[in-house]
């Protein structure tokens, strides 16, 4: 080994103590039952129906946030690389800044935000508008993990739209192309990895997610990982909580598989 | 060479960018089929001029009128000619194929068309056979016939080139110059041609337009641009030259140094102060006292085709070049022939004169 392979040494440790030794743990508890036996019961226990309903509602709902958070980031990223230096700095800066504060006390207070006697709620009534009871629904849920997602969103696009040499529009401009043209024909196939990674940020911890699920969802809706929380804390199931989780990885690993493949045949076939 | 009537008409064209003026009241007139140069130092004003007659630039003041038409205010997409960009900009999510294809299915041609005309575009810049490739795995040489053959296939009238050579090395920029003459001759049309490169302006255009802090500091033949400049800063910019102050003592004599030389110009006055402006290659070496002035050689060096010496002379170091060398410390003369010796008027003002040192 050279001496540059030995600065690796650190780094080293800590993946093996902390990334594959915890996935060799969560393999065994996944593979045997509680007696210490080898067994795919674990695995199979996603045919439960209320493990499969959990399972639904999560990909559901990352479904739905990283949709809304493509909605809501792509014409913003569109603007921000277009405008001048120092303004679009200050508008990233305020979407980046939530993200410096404790990823817990940004829900709570979206919690205090929307609960029924909440921020949102006092606004409405002052506006003689009609009152949401949106706390405890997939509703809040949505509404958290896109809040919190959303930066994860933006800021790839946004590299990527400011990748895009201001000469290409030019050159699509002198062969004729109008503002839509150049849009769909230069600034979307060249933005598309941008949007990739944007998604698979935001997608993939969105399916896993159980925190946000806890506070805003109250328990009554299940998330994949509400369950697999629930069996390594309540139930102490930890062959279980492996098994689920291993089978949630497997999603994971998939749902990669099939954004990559997308991103390399849209580059084929973008005209 | 048939050049007939104007195809293009700018028009006391102003631009200023952050209260830099960089155009200021520019009038030039460009003629069908004509190969023209824009050259000049960076700064000059040339780049802003074809950006605006691409359309990517508005100018502050004045009109473009292209064809007969005023065109001043009509989108790039709009306008009948085509642009060759500086760093090429071919679409890199494209292959050649679909970036030669991009306007003529903008502008809605047939398939059978477009499949033409791309083995037609690839034929004339000598690239049949790439048409799956990306243009990302071209060499810089192959980049800017691919960007030459998609401006081209749309059959613009015009076809506008900003420094596209500017990033080859030079063995690849002296054939693509002899490849964007015979291009020229096959196709027929208008060249507006961008550089700060003088031995490429001199090759390839019919016309030559130098210029210099946003005016026009001559324009004409390579041959009338190199051989007559009209300032001094035309002749520094244009090959070596010695620039030396002088007195039209009358017609067809100047003194230069002290010394007075014939000469073939006229017209300037008496005792007037002027420039005087002698190509190097024009100077006669000699052995002492057979020349107008005598001098010691200060440096030689060897150019391949000439020597390259410096000679001083009459408190002056002059530029010579000569297939014969002379050694470090050898006395020479010096002498010209009168139709050799080019005579300028002096800046009018101590701002133009500041213009023609600045380079």
């Amino acid at each position: 080994m050279n001496k540059r392979k030995l600065l690796a040494g650190p780094y080293m440790v800590w993946a093996a103590g902390f990334i594959i030794l915890p996935l060799l743990i969560v393999l065994y508890y996944g593979l045997t039952n509680a007696d210490g036996g080898f067994s795919f019961a674990n695995f199979i226990a996603i045919t439960d129906p209320m493990h499969l309903k959990a399972l639904g509602e999560s990909l559901l709902i990352a479904f739905g946030s990283t949709v809304i958070s493509l909605v809501v980031a792509y014409p913003l990223a569109y603007i921000l690389s277009k405008m001048q230096g120092g303004k679009s700095g200050i508008i990233i800066m305020m979407f980046i800044l939530p993200m410096w504060i404790n990823f817990m006390l940004r829900v709570l207070a979206l919690q205090m935000i929307l609960s029924n006697n909440g921020l949102l709620n006092a606004l409405l009534g002052f506006l003689h508008l009609p009152l949401q009871h949106i706390m405890y629904s997939k509703t809040a849920i949505l509404i958290g993990m896109t809040y919190d997602y959303l930066p994860f969103m933006i800021l790839p696009i946004y590299n990527a739209m400011c990748k895009i040499d201001r000469d290409l529009l030019d050159a699509a401009a002198d062969l004729g192309a109008g503002r839509l043209q150049s849009f769909r024909r230069i600034i979307i196939p060249l933005s598309l990895p941008g949007v990739i990674s944007g998604i698979i940020m935001v997608f993939i911890p969105s399916i896993s997610e159980f925190a946000i699920a806890d506070i805003l969802g109250g328990s009554k809706i299940l998330l994949i990982g509400n369950v697999i929380e629930q069996e390594f804390s309540l139930s102490s199931n930890w062959n279980l909580g492996s098994g689920l989780s291993i089978v949630l990885m497997i999603f994971i690993f998939i749902s990669m598989a099939i954004m990559n493949r997308t991103e390399t045949d849209e580059e084929g076939t973008s005209v | 060479m048939h050049l007939s009537k104007n195809l293009i008409d700018l028009v006391d064209i102003t631009k200023s960018w952050d209260g830099t003026c960089v155009l200021d009241e520019l009038n030039l007139s460009i003629k069908e089929n004509e190969f023209l140069t824009l050259l000049g130092p960076s700064g000059c004003g040339k780049s802003t001029t074809l950006r605006i007659l691409g359309g990517f630039v508005t100018p502050d003041k004045g009109r473009v009128i292209f064809d007969g038409e005023d065109i001043t205010s009509l989108p790039p997409n709009k306008r009948n000619l085509n642009t060759v960009f500086q760093k090429y900009a071919l679409f890199p999510h494209m292959t050649v194929e679909e970036n030669i294809a991009f306007g003529l299915k903008i502008s809605g041609k047939s398939d059978a068309y477009i499949k033409d005309k791309i083995q037609y575009a690839l034929k004339l810049v000598n690239l049949d056979g790439y048409e799956k490739r990306k243009p990302t795995l071209l060499s810089g040489g192959q980049q800017q016939r691919i960007a030459i053959a998609r401006a081209i296939v749309n059959e613009p009238k015009v076809l506008l080139l900003d420094e596209p050579l500017g990033a080859l090395d030079l063995k690849l920029r002296q054939d693509m110059q002899y490849e964007l003459i015979r291009l020229k001759n096959e196709l027929g049309i208008t060249f507006i041609y961008v550089t700060h490169d003088q031995e490429e302006a001199l090759t390839m255009s019919d016309t030559v337009v130098v210029m210099n802090q946003g005016y026009i500091q001559q324009m004409g033949t390579p041959e009338q641009i190199y051989n007559e400049p009209e300032n001094a800063f035309v002749a520094d910019f244009i090959g070596d030259s010695n620039i030396i102050d002088a007195t039209m003592i009358q017609d067809e004599l100047v003194e230069i140094l002290g010394v007075k030389f014939p000469c073939v110009d006229s017209g300037f006055g008496n005792n007037k102060p002027v420039d005087v402006v002698i190509r190097p290659e024009d100077l006669i070496l000699g052995t002492p006292g057979t020349g107008r002035m005598d001098g010691t050689v200060t440096h030689v060096i060897f150019k391949g085709v000439h020597y390259e010496m410096e000679v001083m002379a009459n408190g002056f170091e002059w530029l010579v070049q000569s297939t014969k060398a002379f050694p470090v410390g050898t006395e020479v003369s010096l002498d010209v022939d009168p139709y050799n010796i080019q005579i300028m008027n002096k800046p009018a003002s101590e701002d133009e004169k500041a213009v023609a040192i600045d380079e």
